[in-house]
């Protein structure tokens, strides 16, 4: 195998991780955005809901969460898509979401209580009710002010996606087991190469978290 | 609740609690919804059996469990400490003078927080594999990543400890490696012990995959017991609620430092045994 086909194999691991990347950063950004809300709101069944699943998520290996995902829901029968490597994408992004969510929801809460009180007080006195209080006057403000702590949970992530090549998913380190497995005699460089693009993602993503940062952070 | 909680929403009226109590009762209805097709789920997949559930009453499969639960906690603990110890020799080259020492120190700092904790153990694995053992690749490995990051947690605990506290120091004549060991490293670790503690939360928590590289602990064990007796489910359930347990056991610590240091550091300046102090 030659140098060019090692290439090919690691662009597509690349590919693989960021495609899995990006899908479980909408997602848990939506759904960390609902676990938040949920704990504040005024409903106590919803409060104790949200609170509980993010205590417990959050206090679980993420490599229980994929095994559970990737074992156990063919276990239950439930599936995705007729091909298993499919089957195996959407485990990982629905372990990834579900596991990154309640780090965000943190996140998000803590920037929702850095909120000046005088905001959702105005808010309530103009009569705007409690989605509308959160949704047009809150969360637009804690979404700001928790950029740099958000960064850090996102950049996490992308190393979390990581954890998904053990379970059969399609990426970067797959890539590498791959990639070692036909040429074992350069185990050190394609190391290397893997840290390296791992590096370079990261940086990336640095690069755009401060770009956002210092375009929108609102300083308290 | 906390304060912010409570601003969100007013005081509720009639109207408003009559509409709370709606919600409550259709999401109560939505949850249990959830939990009954779960439920049913795993019944259909006949994981709720008996049968399924009988291997725990083993005292075998019981010590089985244990061991590698054991073996969890052993990396986790064997990889604190060394962890630790990295953090605070690394804290200590970026925040020394010497560029000689500091540049080469943020470099490597760098490098090993940067990539994921999992493709350190597999690189440990794949080189030293023969040599250390699985054991020992996922302690290297966990150490590289956590030790980094506690490094720039001592760090940030020395930098913020305040300037006259190392003048002091300085000035009745503590050479600098007594200033940093007697006066500064002190003040930083207790400072920092809520988050030292939370990245330990976070080291016990990627312990879990050392399973990826064949070390025998809890989720290898799981994973083997599961297969064999055809109930992999139950057991993860068993696994997991084991796991957590830990984990929020190692949390709660954390909080209850964190609230104790706070209560240490801010008592209230009329204090009784304070006001003695400053009298005599």
């Amino acid at each position: 195998m030659d140098f060019l086909q090692l290439i090919e194999m690691f662009l597509s691991g690349i590919w693989g991780t960021v495609k899995l990347f990006l899908i479980a950063l909408v997602g848990s950004l939506l759904l960390g955005t609902v676990l938040a809300g949920m704990r504040v709101s005024p409903t106590p069944v919803l409060r104790i809901a949200a609170s509980t699943y993010i205590n417990i998520v959050r206090n679980t290996p993420l490599t229980l969460v994929m095994f559970f995902c990737a074992f156990g829901l063919p276990f239950l029968d439930i599936r995705f898509g007729s091909t298993s490597s499919f089957n195996s994408f959407i485990y990982a992004t629905i372990a990834l979401t579900a596991y990154t969510a309640c780090f965000v929801a943190e996140t998000l809460k803590s920037g929702i209580s850095t909120i000046p009180v005088g905001q959702a007080e105005a808010a309530r006195a103009v009569g705007l009710t409690f989605g509308q209080t959160l949704g047009q006057v809150v969360l637009p403000q804690a979404f700001r002010t928790v950029i740099p702590p958000m960064g850090s949970v996102i950049i996490a992530m992308l190393k979390n996606t990581s954890i998904a090549s053990a379970f059969n998913n399609r990426e970067l380190i797959s890539a590498m087991r791959n990639a070692i497995e036909v040429r074992g005699d350069l185990v050190i460089p394609l190391l290397f190469g893997t840290a390296l693009a791992y590096l370079i993602l990261a940086l990336i993503l640095g690069r755009v978290f401060a770009y956002l940062e210092k375009k929108l952070v609102i300083l308290r | 609740m906390s304060a912010p909680t409570q601003v969100l929403f007013d005081e509720p009226g009639p109207k408003a609690r009559r509409n709370n109590v709606i919600l409550s009762i259709v999401s109560a209805i939505v949850l249990a919804g959830i939990i009954v097709f779960v439920v049913w789920k795993f019944a259909d997949a006949g994981q709720l059996e008996p049968a399924k559930w009988y291997p725990f009453t083993f005292s075998q499969i019981q010590v089985v469990l244990l061991q590698g639960m054991l073996a969890t906690l052993k990396v986790a603990v064997v990889a604190s400490v060394l962890a630790l110890i990295v953090g605070v020799v690394f804290a200590l080259m970026r925040l020394s003078g010497s560029k000689f020492v500091s540049v080469p120190g943020t470099i490597i700092l760098e490098f090993f927080r940067g990539v994921p904790v999992l493709l350190l153990i597999f690189a440990m694995f794949l080189i030293f594999g023969n040599a250390i053992g699985s054991f020992w690749s996922v302690v290297v490995g966990l150490t590289l990543y956590n030790g980094m990051v506690l490094a720039e947690i001592i760090r940030a605990g020395i930098l913020a400890v305040p300037k006259g506290q190392k003048e002091a120091a300085m000035a009745i004549g503590l050479r600098p490696g007594q200033v940093m060991s007697l006066v500064l490293m002190p003040q930083a670790l207790r400072a920092m012990m809520p988050t030292i503690i939370a990245q330990i939360v976070v080291l016990l928590k990627d312990s879990a995959l050392g399973f990826i590289v064949t070390y025998q602990d809890l989720l290898y064990q799981v994973n083997l017991i599961g297969r064999e007796y055809n109930n992999l489910l139950p057991t993860f359930l068993v696994g997991a609620v084991l796991f957590i347990i830990i984990n929020m056991l190692v949390a709660g610590l954390a909080r209850w430092l964190e609230k104790r240091l706070q209560r240490k550091t801010t008592a209230p300046i009329d204090a009784e045994g304070l006001s003695a102090k400053t009298g005599t």
